[in-house]
């Protein structure tokens, strides 16, 4: 993990997708559920500090690379992953690879908000504490105020950060989910169709939330609205049947695809 | 191209496309009456090419209710979004067709004498190109052919260099006889209408791309109309 951290405070990864430099290659990835190959031979590079949507229909293997980003599948029986994830310019399947510390590289948010049965601060506060972040409690306390700010929740939970954190509303607990997975500061955040149980307005205040952290993150969406990929991605990946079918600028995706397949898939003509 | 899982959805679009096929005959047939009640001075053919007029804005404003309802409802993507903002255009080109050709006939009235014997035959000629660029990227359009397009959109030169001979031919008539500017500004109106005509059927050339393609044509048309940088001076 030193070497990642290596290679980002050099800048050495100069690959450039669009006008963004990569921040996660993978090539030639393969994974297999036992005798199920679900992803087939899967070369993608994401840009940094920008959104990429991951679309496709149910069994499509979306979700299950998102989890090979950060080693999620390491705790599914029987799954295997050939293939590098380079993660700058370190391979996260390389043995010397701390699966700990490579997750709070790679942060995740769910489709059902999870947060701990804790308080509010203690949810946000969980990640720096066990990965030894903060020098003191005050360091800490301003750990958990400017996670829970960037996540754009801080100031409908100031009076109450000692309540429980299950007690919020739907839409806040996912953005809680977000105030702690940027707490321990990752690079990368992968959001696992992170709206899917929420209503309108807080899905507005996700994606609101989600164009804001783009500015610093490099952020990976696995998403089943097509409008929603639309909206807050740059880049679209279309994956169908274990493989990806068409990679491109979010823009050109939605208007006028490439492939036939992405075409019937997104206006609705698929089944 | 597989059916929609919705039919509905297909029924929203196949019903935009029954009334642009709609309004895209009917213009046809307004733009060749307005083009004989000129050229025949015939009034009554004149007058029913204004009444019809209406039906034509009616079709336009239906096919934008129905754009915009299937819009809000069905969040279009990739074709279908081009095959809907298309429509709209398209819609707004043909209506404006209309408009163009109801001006046309309009001028009948103001007509009072038989048209000059020279003159006569351009105009004709120049109102069967225009109805025959109006068919054809009607075809192309409704068969999302583009390569039929592209002819058309690239034939509109001939149809100004046509408008161009007229517009000097009318010109020389003003300058010989002033008797004649009253006859000759209405045929000229005429003659500008059709060119316009021309125009806005290389918008539906373009748009026919644009639908098939999903870019523009990426290339300046060439035009020939010059026209408005032409003064008396030139024609001595």
């Amino acid at each position: 993990m030193n070497q990642m951290s290596t290679a980002r405070a050099t800048e050495k990864n100069t690959q450039m997708v669009g006008e963004r430099s990569t921040r996660i290659s993978a090539r030639k990835v393969n994974i297999y559920y036992s005798e199920k190959h679900a992803i087939k031979d899967l070369s993608i590079e994401i840009p940094d500090r920008s959104v990429s949507a991951f679309i496709g229909p149910s069994g499509c293997g979306k979700s299950t690379f998102l989890r090979a980003i950060n080693r999620m599948n390491d705790t599914i029986d029987g799954c295997r992953v050939d293939g590098e994830v380079r993660l700058d310019d370190k391979n996260i399947y390389d043995k010397d690879v701390d699966v700990v510390q490579l997750r709070s590289h790679v942060g995740m948010v769910f489709q059902k908000p999870n947060p701990f049965p804790k308080s509010i601060f203690e949810n946000v506060a969980y990640g720096p504490r066990i990965h030894g972040l903060a020098k003191n409690k005050t360091d800490l306390e301003e750990m958990v105020v400017a996670s829970l700010k960037k996540a754009g929740l801080f100031e409908e939970v100031k009076d109450r950060l000692n309540s429980p954190g299950t007690g919020l509303s739907g839409g806040q607990q996912q953005r809680l989910c977000i105030a702690r997975a940027i707490a321990v500061n990752p690079e990368v955040i992968l959001m696992d169709e992170p709206c899917s149980a929420l209503d309108p307005i807080a899905t507005a205040r996700i994606e609101e939330l989600i164009d804001e952290l783009r500015q610093n993150y490099c952020i990976i969406i696995v998403t089943h609205s097509m409008q929603q990929a639309a909206r807050v991605s740059q880049l679209t990946a279309f994956f169908h049947l274990g493989t990806l079918v068409e990679t491109g600028d979010t823009n050109t995706m939605f208007t006028n695809p490439q492939d036939k397949r992405t075409q019937d898939y997104i206006t609705g003509r698929f089944g | 191209m597989p059916d929609h899982i919705v039919k509905a959805y297909d029924q929203d679009i196949q019903s935009l496309k029954t009334m642009l096929a709609e309004m895209g005959g009917l213009a046809e047939e307004q733009l060749h009456n307005a083009i004989i009640a000129l050229t025949k001075r015939d009034v009554t053919l004149a007058d029913s090419v204004i009444a019809r007029d209406e039906k034509l804005d009616q079709l336009e404003r239906q096919i934008e209710e129905k754009a915009i309802l299937t819009i809000a409802k069905r969040q279009p993507m990739a074709l279908d979004l081009r095959e809907i903002m298309v429509a709209i255009r398209v819609a707004g080109d043909i209506e404006r067709i209309g408009d163009l050709a109801k001006n046309t006939a309009k001028r009948t009235h103001a007509i009072n004498e038989p048209l000059p014997r020279r003159l006569s035959p351009g105009l004709t000629r120049m109102g069967q190109m225009a109805q025959a660029q109006l068919k054809n990227i009607l075809d192309a359009y409704t068969h999302g052919d583009d390569v039929k397009a592209l002819s058309v959109w690239r034939a509109d030169e001939d149809l100004d260099a046509l408008y161009n001979s007229i517009f000097r031919e009318l010109l020389t008539y003003m300058m010989e006889d002033p008797r004649n500017i009253g006859l000759c500004t209405h045929l000229l109106f005429g003659a500008k209408n059709l060119e316009r005509i021309g125009d806005h059927t290389t918008n539906i050339a373009e748009n026919t791309y644009y639908l098939v393609h999903g870019k523009s044509i990426g290339e300046d048309r060439p035009k020939k109309d010059v026209t408005a940088m032409m003064s008396t001076s030139d024609m001595k």
